[in-house]
């Protein structure tokens, strides 16, 4: 029998496929059909405190424009009882889906002030998260902002929610960090629990026809995957938290080089939105089978079995790897 | 203990008779909406009634729709209200009779207002209360906040045990808008009050097949009169059952009242008897008196029908000699008005019946006063008491008004003034968008429920609804706040100004008293604000000795995210300076009531309101100022010199606000103003305008087209006249074929900018370099101000291009027209008006408007000025409003009289022929009238034939000169909103297209009632919020196309002018070249709909591009040529629908407050849109035969 379980920070999954936040964790049915179809854990979508603040001041704005101008017209919208602009009906959606499901449910969010992070994180823990994953998304445009105050300005932030919190906390992150290794580190310090290696941005394009800048999210496939794996293969080992590889996971095989890489699950979107939550069953059966033909006998055996410090040629992870890529592509050139 | 609240009396009367009823027929009109609209939303919060089900909450067609509504339901047994004022109650005087000839409890909540006459107002008198005082229903008025909810209790409780029908009414915006301090009555008051066999009683008299009658019959001259006759006892019988009500509520609440309430001295020689808020007014003043020693009275009418003459008696003094009754309407022709009428009556029936206390009946004069809502203010009372003293005082008189036509007028002491010294008057003066007015009703709320001061808040908005000016007045102090007037001149001992500009504009500091304080919000510092306001200003500040304080109110705002709302950090000053609270009480009050009105809005608004209240106070200086006025800024007029002098004299007082000083004769007889004065008028309002460039600019037009307000303009003319152009006038060399003129310019009008920037987002030219810079682009006003005013004042110089001269079938060519419609007071980013501008572009020199009451007819001619213009030879739309209902109809007579009187001029021209001479009476006979060239032809003709007839003496040719015009191609357009064609003028509309004459109907539909506040008309899309819908409409849009489609011979066009300007260009030249009725349907953003209205023509293309808002022409000429009349102007839908809708807060609003209502709405809305796609396309595929008479 292939042993497909793996734990997560701190929760044992029946198997390493867990779906990452995207609209799919918006219904309660459909993360029960995700629990139907196989999924071992759901990350929500993301809760925003940026865009929560903005839902709140524009319904203000739009509510008060025009009012108390004209004589006939003193206001132009009717007083509702309440409004769902915070984070309430964000919680309450967690607390009935785990009314609902079975697998662990982790919350997600993206804040912007400190106390928007502890505030929503501990709502998200009071409504039944199993665990918490932090968003911590950030472009910065600010030419007079040093790297090590954006890096130490996350380490406090991710400490201080790690403190106000009893679940496990996980931290989603960009690619972008110079020395990625040591800020994991630090953050594993700060008492993370998890990295979930990497976020997938909208990214801007430009149209040329109406110059405008148009942000769009491509979804992921299977080269995509290559990113993250590369530095799961380089955390793997050295930083004492769990490892939660998304972008580029599509089938099987991404599967399987994900867990090989280090990490301990795999978080998946951009496959169920395109082909349905019906690829869970799918890849499970193609992961038990290349297992069994294979003749491993679990996750755990396989996992980080080609990291970089257990594969014979770590250098193939670093800037050989590239080197070695160009010289190829210059041989078949010349 | 009784609850005490602060609120208006809309609110106060609501709160009663929502919990009466079982069935509330509502219908939106000032100023009484508020009570439907509370009703409404309470219904939709499942709020019981006092006997534990929610009531039902209908809104209809129209006033008289919601009576006949209330007379069902009463018919068949529920306990039933309406609420409505003015053209509303009229609207209901045919049921009125038929639910008094019935004598079926019921009682109308009604907050009186004028009724139109030579104008529309909607401000308060009696003029429809008394229209209606022959209907057989009680009339029973208030005159106060607490009186207003008071009686809805007294007056239902009485209809129900009378069987009397009642109107309970109470002043339209004096008390209906009035915020003041009330004890508010429990439920257990209202069950106590309410009899329950009355009600049984009630139900036992309804229609019910169980035990059928029949009601309604139809009678002859045989019974008619006999069974008339048969209410009487109840009339009689009434007035004693409404004092038993008062008396009964005297002891559940302490507050006694009665039929005729008399205040003042027992042995009161001169008494004044008056109905309505101007009672209070009369009482304070008589209290005031009385102190001096005069023997004086006041006879407060509650129960003016059934008019009690024993009840009057029993109130009247024995020593009276002489009385003037006051009537807040006027009745021309009539001897008197109705309350003089009836006292007069009275008088001599009760010294008839013996129940006079007096033996020698009074000498009696009657006054008119206070019609729409002109003050009514203790110096006014003072004079008509003096009045009476004088040994043969004036009759029929007017109080309140300089009337030096016929002289009715009394003269009265404006340095009268009763005030308290321990009260404390504030006037602020704020702008509609900063949350000035907000600010205040939540200070009044604060004190008045948080100390034991009585307060009152009245506000007063201006005619505009862009850039408009408020100002709030608020008492508040020891006792009850009875003053149903504004704070006077001198009377002020807190003047805030939260705007800097309006020191150039108002002259506010005439309301402070002697060392008043004056709190200015200026972007100046303490130091350096002296020598930038007015001397004006500076000459009052030193010789009334003011406290002077200044706050940067916007810098604060700026600093704590909360952009242009200075509400709480001016409301935080006053309270600081006020004293009113300790000032840590007062801030942690801000802070209960900020939570409480922006709470539920989330954590994030209250956070920012918070942080600009602890931000306020280190900001707040006072001013030390010098003893001498030194500076060179002075009060400008309101309306330039060089406009016409009754433009400058008339309309530019009512513009700085002095319009009350405006006397009698300066005013025209019957309404007719001149055109073309909004011109005159320079708000300065924009903080921004659009500024052009020349070299990014392809010259499309469209900033031209889409302006709704005419500010931006574009010209072709030749270089040579730019000789004498100022220094920054732009220029470029023109890219127009077949136009004159070899040089280009865009120009803006500077001063008559709102600062919408629906030109820019519409400008599709973008700056090479950088692509955030396009053709036009916002910049700062003030240091371009100047130079751009004398820009655009050359700019005026350069002629028009002759109408004739182009071709106008594209949007670029149609907007080198002049339009005629320009510097309206509509909202900023208005989606209505680029439809009426363009319009007037097109066909401005030979129009008549009919324009339904609503928005456009209040941007239209809302004085001082109107924004219909005139060109440069005179010519342009000639305008009129007649009512909302009936706009259709008004529209179809005018076009009646241009068919008549041009068929009749054409008759006296044949007849003529032999004197006019024969070829040019042929020319004007046989004339193509179809293109702006030939109809200038034909102008030239008509001139002509004028000159002729103007020189012959036949009786004929005077008939013939005085139609003669009706020989120029004239065109009717029929404009209104969304409410008169789809709600309340549908069945007249539907008659008038019916009709196959030659009208243009201009639908502007905004999809809800924009002009009372955005309540829900039959043009509601589903899934919106609306007032009166505040679930979410659960019904789809009426599509008024389609019913005027089936009709086959009328022209149909649907638009979007955001989503394709050409064919709202093509739709209204093809629907006014249409020889019959034409239908034009415009989507008009609005700022009911919860958009950035910059946004608005981005949000009509995505109408369109959903399936929501479908554009097509309907042309049934195309049918005789067999061909199919329908072409759809619009791709198949290609974003859901949602993409659209939650742009707007209408739709979000309701996703933010029940997501599971709005998914199924907006599910349903998605159905709605696909079924109807699929049945246009459809239609527009069926094959036509051709009906020329060949065609089999």
């Amino acid at each position: 029998m292939t042993d497909l379980t793996t734990t997560y920070l701190g929760l044992t999954l029946k198997n390493p496929l867990v779906a990452s936040a995207s609209p799919l964790s918006k219904k309660v049915d459909s993360v029960k059909l995700m629990e139907d179809a196989g999924v071992s854990a759901v990350v929500m979508y993301s809760l925003f405190e940026e865009q929560i603040t903005h839902e709140s001041n524009a319904l203000d704005y739009f509510l008060n424009r025009g009012t108390e101008s004209y004589a006939e017209a003193l206001t132009y919208f009717p007083e509702m009882e309440s409004y769902n602009v915070g984070p309430d009906s964000y919680v309450e959606l967690i607390s009935k889906i785990k009314e609902s499901v079975d697998i662990p449910i982790i919350g997600s969010l993206n804040g912007v002030s400190t106390g928007g992070w502890i505030e929503y994180a501990k709502k998200i823990e009071q409504a039944g998260a199993d665990a918490l994953e932090l968003n911590i998304y950030y472009i910065p445009t600010d030419v007079k902002m040093l790297s090590k105050e954006l890096e130490d300005a996350q380490v406090e932030l991710v400490a201080n929610v790690k403190q106000q919190l009893n679940i496990p906390l996980a931290v989603k992150l960009s690619p972008y960090y110079t020395a990625l290794p040591a800020f994991a580190k630090r953050l594993c310090n700060a008492g993370v629990n998890g990295l979930v290696l990497f976020n997938r941005f909208y990214q801007p394009d430009i149209d040329t026809e109406t110059l405008e800048v148009e942000p769009t999210l491509v979804l992921s496939d299977s080269y995509d995957l290559r990113l993250p794996l590369r530095w799961v293969a380089i955390l793997y080992g050295k930083v004492k938290a769990d490892l939660a590889l998304t972008s580029g996971v599509h089938n099987e095989k991404d599967v399987l080089k994900a867990m090989m890489a280090g990490a301990n699950v795999v978080e998946i979107t951009s496959e169920f939105l395109a082909r349905g939550i019906g690829r869970t069953g799918e890849i499970l059966q193609g992961l038990e089978e290349w297992m069994l033909e294979y003749e491993y006998d679990s996750i755990t055996q396989m996992r980080g079995s080609m990291s970089h410090k257990s594969v014979a040629e770590p250098a193939a992870f670093e800037r050989a790897n590239y080197m070695k890529a160009l010289q190829s592509y210059d041989n078949k050139v010349v | 203990m009784p609850k005490i609240i602060t609120i208006d009396a809309n609110e106060a009367v609501a709160r009663v008779a929502y919990k009466l009823n079982e069935v509330i027929a509502i219908y939106p009109i000032t100023p009484s909406s508020g009570m439907g609209e509370f009703s409404d939303a309470w219904s939709a919060q499942e709020l019981k009634n006092i006997w534990g089900t929610v009531p039902l909450v209908a809104e209809m067609q129209a006033e008289g729709g919601a009576a006949g509504a209330v007379h069902g339901a009463l018919q068949t047994g529920s306990l039933t209200t309406t609420f409505t004022a003015s053209q509303g109650l009229l609207l209901m005087v045919p049921n009125m009779f038929k639910i008094a000839g019935e004598l079926t409890p019921t009682v109308f909540h009604v907050s009186a207002r004028s009724i139109a006459t030579h104008a529309l107002s909607i401000f308060g008198d009696h003029s429809d209360v008394m229209a209606v005082r022959t209907t057989g229903f009680g009339l029973l008025g208030s005159r106060s906040v607490q009186e207003a909810h008071d009686f809805a209790l007294i007056s239902t409780a009485a209809s129900l045990k009378s069987r009397i029908p009642f109107v309970h009414f109470f002043d339209g915006f004096r008390t209906s808008h009035e915020v003041n301090k009330i004890s508010e009555l429990t439920e257990d008051d209202m069950l106590a009050m309410i009899d329950y066999d009355t009600i049984a009683a009630h139900r036992n008299r309804a229609l019910n097949p169980e035990r059928p009658v029949l009601r309604g019959t139809a009678q002859n001259p045989d019974v008619f009169f006999q069974a008339r006759e048969t209410v009487n006892q109840y009339y009689t019988d009434c007035p004693a059952i409404v004092q038993d009500a008062m008396d009964k509520f005297a002891k559940l609440t302490g507050r006694e009242y009665h039929l005729f309430d008399y205040f003042g001295a027992p042995d009161a020689e001169r008494v004044v008897v008056v109905m309505g808020s101007g009672a209070e007014t009369v009482e304070e003043t008589t209290k005031y008196l009385l102190s001096k020693g005069e023997k004086i009275g006041v006879i407060t009418v509650h129960l003016y029908r059934p008019f009690s003459v024993e009840h009057l008696m029993k109130a009247l003094p024995a020593t009276v000699k002489s009385i003037a009754v006051l009537d807040r309407t006027k009745e021309p022709g009539a001897v008197g008005e109705p309350l003089l009428q009836d006292v007069v009556s009275s008088l001599f029936e009760g010294k008839e019946l013996g129940l006079a206390p007096f033996s020698q009946i009074p000498a009696v004069i009657g006054g008119r006063y206070g019609l729409s809502s002109k003050e009514f203010t203790p110096a006014m009372v003072k004079a008509i008491f003096d009045e009476l003293n004088k040994e043969h005082p004036k009759n029929h008189f007017t109080i309140g008004i300089n009337d030096d036509l016929t002289h009715t007028s009394l003269e009265f002491d404006p340095s009268f003034s009763i005030v308290k010294p321990n009260t404390t008057r504030c006037v602020f003066f704020g702008l509609g968008a900063d949350g000035t007015v907000g600010a205040n009703k939540n200070s009044i709320k604060i004190i008045g429920e948080e100390t034991e001061f009585g307060a009152q808040g009245y506000f007063v908005y201006d005619s505009k609804k862009s850039g408009s000016i408020t100002i709030s007045h608020l008492r508040f102090g020891p006792g009850e706040m009875r003053a149903p007037y504004l704070i006077g001149t001198g009377e002020a001992n807190f003047v805030a100004c939260h705007q800097f500009n309006f020191l150039e504009k108002i002259d506010m500091l005439k309301y402070a008293e002697n060392g008043a304080v004056f709190l200015l919000n200026s972007a100046f510092s303490h130091t350096e604000v002296w020598d930038q306001i007015p001397v004006e200003v500076q000459k009052q500040i030193i010789s009334k000795n003011l406290k002077f304080y200044v706050i940067d109110a916007h810098d604060v705002a700026e600093k704590t995210g909360m952009g242009n709302r200075i509400n709480t950090i001016m409301q935080t000053c006053f309270f600081a300076i006020s004293g009113v609270l300790p000032r840590e009480e007062a801030i942690a009050e801000i802070k209960k009531s900020i939570q409480k009105t922006y709470g539920k809005r989330g954590e994030a608004v209250v956070e920012r309101n918070f942080e600009a209240v602890d931000h306020t106070l280190a900001e707040l200086y006072e001013v030390k100022y010098p003893l001498t006025a030194t500076s060179t800024i002075s009060i400008q007029p309101g309306i330039s010199s060089m406009a016409p002098e009754f433009v400058r004299d008339v309309l530019g007082q009512m513009v700085i606000f002095d319009g009350d000083n405006v006397p009698v004769s300066a005013m025209p007889h019957d309404g007719t103003f001149p055109t073309a004065t909004s011109q005159w008028e320079k708000r300065n309002i924009a903080l921004e305008i659009p500024v052009w460039d020349p070299e990014v600019c392809i010259q499309c037009g469209k900033c031209v087209f889409v302006c709704p307000h005419a500010v931006i303009r574009m010209k072709v003319y030749d270089s040579q006249l730019l000789a004498n152009a100022p220094a920054t006038f732009k220029s470029t060399a023109a890219k127009f074929k077949g136009v004159v003129g070899d040089t280009y310019t865009l120009q803006v009008a500077p001063e008559d900018c709102t600062a919408c920037g629906l030109c820019v987002e519409v400008c599709p030219a973008k700056n090479k370099s950088q692509a955030g810079l396009k053709a036009i682009n916002m910049a700062p006003q003030p240091p371009i101000r100047e130079s751009e005013r004398d820009n655009w004042n050359f700019f005026l110089t350069i002629p028009d291009i002759e109408r004739a001269e182009i071709e106008t079938n594209t949007v670029k060519n149609s907007q080198l027209l002049r339009p005629l419609f320009e510097f309206s007071g509509a909202c900023a980013g208005c989606g209505e008006t680029p439809y009426v501008k363009l319009l007037s572009q097109l066909f401005g020199d030979r129009t008549i408007v009919a324009n339904a009451t609503g928005c456009s007819s209040i941007y239209g001619a809302n004085l001082p000025t109107t924004p219909w213009a005139v060109n440069s030879k005179g010519r342009g739309p000639a305008w009129s409003n007649s009512l909302f209902e009936d706009n259709a109809e008004f529209g179809l007579g005018m076009r009646l009289t241009v068919d008549r009187q041009t068929e009749f001029a054409k008759e006296l021209l044949q007849s003529l022929s032999d004197q006019i001479g024969a070829d040019l009476v042929t020319e004007i006979l046989s004339a193509d009238q179809t293109t702006d060239a030939v109809i200038d032809a034909q102008r030239e003709r008509v001139a002509g034939l004028k000159q002729k007839l103007a020189a012959m003496s036949d009786p004929k040719a005077q008939h013939l000169l005085s139609v003669a015009d009706f020989l120029v191609k004239k065109t009717v357009w029929i404009v209104g909103g969304d409410g008169w064609a789809y709600d309340i003028g549908y069945g007249g509309l539907d008659h008038v297209l019916a009709s196959g004459r030659d009208i243009n109907v201009l639908v502007l539909d905004t999809e809800v009632y924009s002009n009372t506040g955005g309540q829900a008309s039959k043009a509601t899309p589903r899934a919106a919020v609306a007032k009166f819908a505040a679930n979410g409409k659960g019904l789809p849009k009426k599509d008024l196309g389609m019913i005027a489609m089936a009709y086959g011979y009328i022209y149909v066009a649907k638009i979007a002018m955001g989503a394709n300007d050409a064919q709202t260009l093509k739709a209204f030249k093809e629907a006014e070249a249409f020889d019959g009725p034409s239908l034009i349907i415009a989507y008009s953003h609005c700022i009911a709909h919860g958009i950035d209205m910059q946004k608005g023509l981005e949000q009509q293309k995505l109408a369109v591009q959903s399936g929501v808002w479908p554009i097509y022409r309907y042309n049934p000429n195309f049918i005789a040529e067999g061909k199919n009349p329908l072409i759809i102007d619009c791709k198949d839908p290609s974003i859901p629908v949602q993409d659209y809708a939650y742009n707007e807060t209408r739709y979000r609003m309701l996703l933010q407050s029940d997501e599971v209502r709005a998914e199924k709405l907006m599910n349903d809305a998605r159905n709605d849109v696909s079924k109807r796609w699929e049945l246009y396309k459809q239609m527009a595929k069926i094959e036509y035969k051709a009906t020329n008479g060949d065609a089999e």
